[in-house]
């Protein structure tokens, strides 16, 4: 079956509007989300390989499907608002304190007052949507100064976020419940009654997180909203002279993405880890983010999985590789060589297609449809 | 060519001056828009007309005089007040949101329209679909209008220079103002592109009735297009009239071709 889109007409705008207007490429999604859904708990069911062991759920398709989601928030941030952050980290560590704390019971002791302010331990499912909001709370208060400073700058004021919170959560043992190691462990994961315990229970709960969140945020960056964000990405004069409020739109991204990124923490720190200790959200973890961005793909949802992917799965396959081939190499040498591939592999793609993954697929989109011929 | 029905004065400029500095882009300048008219704003290099349009929407804020736009006088306002009570323009250099496609920079157009929230937006259902739908419509009406139903997908920053002048011009359209700011909409075009973009603005003020403001260099575009045309000069107002008698004034041959000392 070629790839062609003649003879089918749109009638309506709905239809033309749709986020694959294209018959093929929503057959694509259908086959794509089938073994999301049904393909891999069916065979981790019956122990087929390569779901025999839980490695493959458990080390990379639970955190690349986490980590996705967090590069969702990011990229409604950077790609979309075109307001740089390295804080990424610390919303997610937002989200997942904050979820934490909900989860196990809020207690804040008013000494002066002799009253205590005190929460009963929430049900997981609200914490974890209540550490969102937490982290977008926060997220509004640090997109603050982007009203006044642009790019590096903006990067900088949002590093401060990121080494502030780092401090806050190894600090101030109030967040940790007064752990004295500092690593905290996450409340039973119970869902409606419903435990979710085992890798695959794990990652259907993240596939049905990182599904709805991904069409919400598709559904927000196609829309009004959205084109305000890239607006004022692309020229905010322009945009100011047309009616978008700076202010409105700036914060409104921040909320979504530190939201978007405040949940994916949480679910980071509940269902990946289990157990966790601040360092989980270090500055290595914004870096690691935004390059999943720049890779995938600025301004694209898509380009968030892919990069995603890359910048997780492929490591580990060069890991994995020489082993597989019986190539004798010691660990260490494995290990720098995953270093320097992966390393000029990055810097190979960004040369050839500084766009990102997202971009290269639109055009090779773009290519088959006129193919076999060259315009 | 249609001549405006009413005198109704719908911009009043009076005695702005505007300066940076030691430079002073615009001294006491007074001039008035009426409605439904096509008002053309000439001068040589540095006299102040992107200033004096910019003091208009807002963008800068004038030193010194008053701004009274549908009968609500002002010093000062922030670009998006200026975009709410109706006024829109196009730039002199481009500025489109050069990573979206011609289609949602026109859309971009529509935002004062649109009402429905984050949430209506996100579920992308019900009101927030019809309501986009409905917008969809009368951007498809303007994308016919200036004849670019052929690129509406295509990201702007691919389109060739005249067309993305075009598409400016849509992205204002869609906001359906009031007044209408053109920043030299024919600067660097072909003849071709030129006269194309002459009966837009034509239409425009034709149909719509939308009153426009334009600054052009063009003299023949000028003299054929407006209604009534005001000479600065150093930021001072030198000459305002019809184009006949602006033609004709001795400040303004003076303005342009120099005189001899």
């Amino acid at each position: 079956m070629l790839y062609r889109e003649a003879g089918q007409f749109k009638t309506t705008y709905a239809e033309d509007m749709a986020i694959f207007p294209i018959r093929q490429d929503r057959m694509a999604l259908a086959i794509l989300l089938g073994i999301a859904f049904i393909g891999v708990p069916l065979l981790a069911d019956f122990d087929i390989w390569p779901f025999g062991s839980d490695y493959l759920l458990r080390a990379i398709l639970l955190p690349f499907l986490i980590l996705a989601l967090a590069a969702i928030g990011v990229n409604i941030l950077v790609g979309y608002c075109g307001q740089i952050s390295l804080g990424s980290g610390a919303f997610m560590a937002i989200g997942a304190y904050s979820a934490y704390k909900l989860g196990t019971g809020v207690h804040i002791p008013l000494a002066w007052l002799d009253f205590a302010i005190s929460i009963p331990p929430l049900p997981v499912l609200l914490s974890i949507l209540l550490g969102g909001l937490a982290a977008a709370v926060v997220g509004i208060l640090f997109g603050i100064p982007s009203l006044r400073i642009k790019g590096l700058y903006l990067a900088v004021a949002t590093l401060a976020a990121q080494f502030f919170f780092d401090w806050v959560f190894l600090r101030v043992s109030w967040f940790t419940n007064y752990a004295p190691s500092g690593s905290v462990s996450a409340p039973t994961l119970d869902f409606f009654g419903l435990n979710v315990g085992t890798p695959i229970e794990r990652y259907m709960l993240c596939l049905i997180f990182v599904t709805v969140f991904a069409v919400l945020a598709k559904n927000l960056v196609r829309g009004n909203l959205g084109r305000q964000w890239m607006a004022i990405r692309d020229m905010d004069i322009a945009a100011e002279l047309i009616g978008i409020r700076p202010l409105y739109a700036k914060l409104t991204a921040f909320a979504v993405s530190s939201f978007i990124i405040g949940v994916a923490g949480a679910l980071w720190a509940f269902v990946y880890l289990g157990s966790w200790e601040p360092l989980a959200f270090s500055i290595e973890r914004s870096l690691q983010l935004l390059f999943m961005v720049i890779i995938g793909g600025l301004g694209s949802i898509m380009g968030s999985f892919i990069g995603a992917a890359f910048i997780l799965i492929l490591p580990i396959m060069l890991n994995l590789l020489p082993t597989q081939l019986g190539v004798p190499l010691s660990t260490e040498t494995i290990t720098h060589l995953e270093f320097i591939i992966f390393g000029s592999l990055i810097c190979y793609l960004l040369i050839k297609e500084p766009h990102g993954f997202a971009r290269l697929i639109s055009i090779g989109k773009e290519k088959l449809r006129l193919w076999p011929f060259p315009y | 060519m249609r001549m405006p029905d009413t005198s109704e004065v719908l911009l009043q400029v009076e005695g702005v001056s505007l300066a940076f500095g030691g430079v002073k882009a615009l001294r006491d300048v007074s001039l008035d828009i009426r409605k439904g008219e096509i008002r053309a704003i000439i001068g040589p290099n540095g006299a102040g007309k992107t200033s004096m349009l910019n003091v208009i929407n807002g963008f800068y804020h004038p030193n010194r005089g008053a701004i009274t736009f549908k009968g609500r006088t002002r010093a000062q306002m922030q670009p998006f007040e200026a975009s709410r009570g109706g006024i829109a323009r196009t730039f002199q250099n481009v500025a489109l949101f050069k990573g979206m496609s011609a289609l949602d920079n026109i859309m971009a157009g529509r935002t004062l329209k649109m009402r429905r929230g984050l949430l209506w937006q996100m579920l992308r259902y019900g009101p927030a679909l019809a309501e986009e739908i409905e917008h969809r419509h009368r951007v498809e009406e303007i994308i016919d209008f200036l004849e670019i139903e052929a690129i509406r997908k295509v990201p702007v920053a691919r389109l060739p220079y005249g067309l993305q002048k075009r598409v400016e011009l849509g992205r204002a359209l869609a906001m359906e103002p009031d007044l209408l700011l053109l920043d030299e909409p024919m600067a660097g075009m072909n003849l071709e592109e030129k006269k194309d973009m002459s009966r837009f603005i034509i239409d425009v003020n034709d149909h719509y009735g939308t009153t426009i403001a334009l600054i052009e260099h063009d003299m023949a575009v000028v003299m054929d297009l407006s209604h009534r045309v005001v000479v600065l000069d150093h930021g001072v107002k030198i000459a305002d009239g019809t184009p006949d008698e602006v033609k004709n004034n001795q400040a303004v041959i003076e303005a342009y071709l120099g005189v001899a000392h």
